[in-house]
């Protein structure tokens, strides 16, 4: 009994399920005040659908900060992957299904080159993803200069159907896609990583294998966000990946994964993610200009990351006191 | 857990070496860490390496397990050359186990995870087994005679002696062929050192190779088949048995003259700190009075308050009950912050140097310097002239790193190096009250003579110094007075310097035998 009630006490990895429970709740306040009745099922649909691609890329984003690393280079993988799904997805039956395979191979391969840069160049992540993000964004503006392009309905019913929660489905796999992961030795050696990489490694951790691991494994989350997003918006736009830099962090810190590395959970980041998404449906039904939209997503990062702060502080205390 | 069958690979002949290391040389930046240095080490025999802080113990270590490339030489583990790259998992694979005297464990990790970082038992398809983490790891700390250590506990909570076990535990559990221990008992308790005595001499006698490094010499005496002695980055010599006094010359190539410094001499003054039934954590209700230019020694069993004392007395935890007062003057100290605010003037030197905010990168002078550094500015620039003068005499006070290399990094010196620099750090500032815990922790023979004497030194200015040793030979000859704690209150007080720590060890037992 005591350790359930330990478990329901908020510490700074249970910070994204409290927030996206509050978020929840915000957004059913603001909708049904606004509009004199409850979500539909085509509201929630649009969420979930609207959502998946930063699910993705803050899954991806979570791996790489528990090892204590960062990937600003997720924009200019996902500006990427979209210009290509956009221009080559195209045709009917099985072969569009064979250049989604090839565009996840495409976000894995970037992912890779970043590992590379970061483990065996020992180049601080922020400057190689900073870098590579600029190559990244530039080759996404070769393939595809204007926005345009388009995807296979078959495609689309089957990742985002706009009638069916297929989407419900992918985030699944998503989330059981982590859970498997965290029970490979690779899942346990990134927090062994993160945690103090000295060590990691006087312990016998191939920690650059893993650094490259968690990079590639980035670039394939954003490859995966990439398809997500050209099948909701039916086109692609070489600058598509931009917002994700800041949403996908955003996510990860609101869902309580320690900056530091070795402390919490890509779960946490996912509701990070469901919570960022919600809150731009909670600004629109609350009459708020969009123009001001990023002012109220920083403002609630802040109160969020503060937060966490305060569990962490008060899980501190408590555990001296202990 | 490696499988048995690896010790059949054990060559029967006798005359191979399990570790042998030739020519090796290795530099840190500026610093020539070892130079042409040679190690040899039989299978069933239990070597120690001796040597003074900075001597390249540490380095030669971490060269055999592969955790640092050398720059020269070569390295065989049973007659097999490894290559000279940085590959810590290859040199398990031939059987080679090392704890690192900074502990190699992830401290966001629980114990469990630590131990099975590596091996996790794992179900049919590879997966990790997560249920069965926390019954491996209890089998494995049993198997080993550890009850006392909670498997799901995170590691960074547990004490600093619970984390060597573990780490030791971990190293015992890989059944190695070499293990390699630096420093493993300058954590421990008494108990537990016996403990780990018994797994080196067990893991000696099945025919492994136990390298270890120790500043106490009763252990190397006690343990040691043979002894390697370091100077200056490379052996000096290699012997079956060596006195203590010859090892001390052989280690600082200078004689020790008389190791306490006589504290009898020195002056004591006025009473500076008062406290009054302090309660807190394990502590209950403990009054002394603290006076100038005193050194009160703080001993008993480990873990009978001594740290919550210090810690209490610092701000870093909250007093449940009772009074401080400084100067006559009743005080509250909630945070570290109000104890070093000039007026009240508390230091506060801890035994663990990674976590006292030591600054790795900087300089030595930089790291001693930065408490003081409004005193020697003068609109917001910092006047470096008044600075390196302070800083240049009192690292030649304490002997850091020869002197004149004030400008090397600090993370580049060996552990009692940096404690001097903990402690000049506050030699610069107006504390008027040291607390002194633990401070000569995995510290050599010859480098815990100058922090003695310096512990001397301070009191002679007027500083009033509180003390607390894991060693009780250091209490007994270092204090003019001995509090014995004992279940968080004082049992005794025995006036100093005692001299002899038996009859401290004798004071501590006594009670407990009358509770």
């Amino acid at each position: 009994m005591r350790d359930l009630i330990g478990r329901l006490v908020p510490t700074q990895a249970g910070l994204g399920y409290i927030v996206l429970v509050a978020t929840a709740a915000a957004y059913l306040i603001v909708y049904t005040s606004s509009l004199g009745r409850f979500p539909t099922s085509f509201d929630y649909l649009s969420i979930l659908n609207t959502m998946l691609p930063l699910v993705f890329v803050a899954i991806g984003q979570s791996l790489v900060v528990l090892t204590g690393g960062i990937d600003l280079s997720v924009g200019g993988i996902v500006s990427l992957c979209v210009a290509v799904t956009a221009t080559t997805v195209t045709g009917t039956g099985i072969a569009p299904f064979g250049w989604l395979i090839v565009v996840l191979v495409l976000g894995a391969a970037c992912g890779a080159i970043n590992g590379v840069i970061v483990a065996a160049g020992r180049i601080a992540p922020i400057l190689a993803t900073l870098a590579t993000l600029s190559i990244f964004t530039g080759l996404a503006l070769w393939v595809l200069p204007v926005p345009g392009g388009s995807i296979p309905s078959v495609v689309r019913n089957v990742l985002s159907n706009p009638n069916v929660p297929t989407g419900l489905i992918w985030l699944g796999v998503a989330i059981g896609g982590w859970l498997v992961l965290r029970r490979t030795r690779f899942g346990m050696r990134i927090y062994a990583v993160g945690s103090d990489e000295t060590s990691a490694r006087a312990v016998g951790v191939p920690a650059g294998r893993v650094k490259l691991g968690v990079y590639a494994l980035s670039g394939l989350c954003g490859a995966l966000a990439s398809v997500f997003y050209v099948s909701t918006t039916t086109a692609g736009d070489a600058n598509a990946g931009a917002p994700f830099i800041l949403t996908s962090i955003a996510s990860v810190v609101v869902g309580g994964v320690a900056f530091t590395g070795g402390r919490g959970s890509a779960l946490g980041a996912v509701a990070g993610a469901v919570a960022l998404t919600l809150v731009i449906d909670v600004l629109f039904f609350a009459g708020i200009d969009p123009l001001y939209q990023s002012l109220f997503q920083g403002l609630f990062l802040v109160v969020a990351v503060l937060l966490g702060t305060v569990a962490t502080l008060v899980a501190r205390r408590r555990r001296a006191a202990a | 857990m490696r499988p048995m069958s690896t010790r059949s690979e054990i060559p029967p002949s006798a005359a191979v070496l399990a570790v042998r290391a030739a020519g090796v040389h290795r530099a840190f930046g500026g610093v020539q860490a070892l130079r042409d240095a040679s190690f040899a080490a039989r299978p069933g025999e239990i070597h120690a390496l001796a040597g003074e802080n900075g001597a390249g113990k540490s380095t030669l270590i971490k060269v055999l397990c592969g955790l640092i490339s050398a720059d020269r030489g070569t390295v065989e583990i049973f007659g097999q050359q490894v290559r000279r790259v940085v590959e810590p998992a290859a040199r398990r694979r031939l059987g080679v186990a090392t704890a690192f005297q900074e502990l190699s464990l992830l401290p966001d990790l629980t114990v469990a995870e630590n131990l099975l970082l590596q091996d996790p038992p794992r179900g049919r398809l590879g997966l990790v087994r997560r249920g069965r983490l926390v019954p491996t790891a209890d089998t494995i700390l049993r198997k080993y005679g550890v009850d006392y250590i909670d498997s799901r506990a995170t590691t960074a909570d547990l004490s600093v002696a619970h984390r060597q076990i573990v780490e030791l535990v971990r190293v015992l559990a890989q059944e190695p062929r070499v293990v390699i221990l630096d420093e493993p008992t300058a954590a421990l308790p008494d108990r537990q050192v016996e403990w780990l005595a018994g797994h080196m001499r067990r893991l000696r006698d099945a025919g492994c190779c136990v390298i270890f490094t120790s500043h106490r010499w009763r252990e190397i005496e006690q343990l040691a088949d043979r002894v390697t002695v370091f100077r200056n980055g490379t052996q000096v010599a290699t012997r079956d048995r060596i006195s203590e006094a010859e090892a001390v010359t052989l280690m600082s190539g200078r004689t020790l003259a008389g190791t306490y410094p006589d504290i009898s001499a020195l002056p004591v003054g006025e009473t500076v700190l008062r406290v009054d039934e302090l309660a807190g954590g394990r502590l209950r209700k403990v009054s002394f009075d603290l006076r100038r230019g005193e050194i009160l020694g703080v001993g008993g069993l480990a873990g009978q308050g001594q740290r919550d004392l210090f810690l209490t007395l610092f701000g870093a935890r909250r007093a449940a009950a009772g009074t401080v007062s400084i100067g006559g003057e009743q005080v509250v100290i909630r945070r570290p912050k109000d104890a070093i605010r000039v007026g009240l003037g508390i230091a506060y030197v801890p035994e663990d140097r990674k976590a006292e905010g030591l600054f790795l990168p900087l300089s030595i002078r930089d790291n001693v310097a930065l408490a003081t550094l409004s005193r020697r500015s003068a609109g917001g620039f910092v006047r470096r002239r008044a600075e390196r003068s302070a800083v240049t005499s009192i690292s030649e006070q304490l002997r850091i790193g020869g002197g004149r290399a004030s400008n090397q990094a600090v993370g580049t010196l060996s552990g009692g190096n940096q404690q001097k620099v903990v402690m000049a750090r506050w030699l610069l500032t107006d504390a008027r009250i040291l607390l002194l815990f633990d401070v000569t922790r995995g510290v050599d023979a010859a480098t815990k003579h100058d922090i003695y004497q310096l512990v001397a030194d301070l009191a002679a200015q007027g500083k009033a110094i509180l003390f607390h040793s894991s060693e009780t030979e250091e209490i007994a000859n270092l204090c003019h007075r001995v509090l014995v704690l004992r279940e968080g209150r004082i049992s005794a007080e025995l006036p100093g310097p005692v001299g002899d720590a038996d009859q401290i060890v004798a004071a501590s037992l006594k009670e407990a035998s009358d509770a």
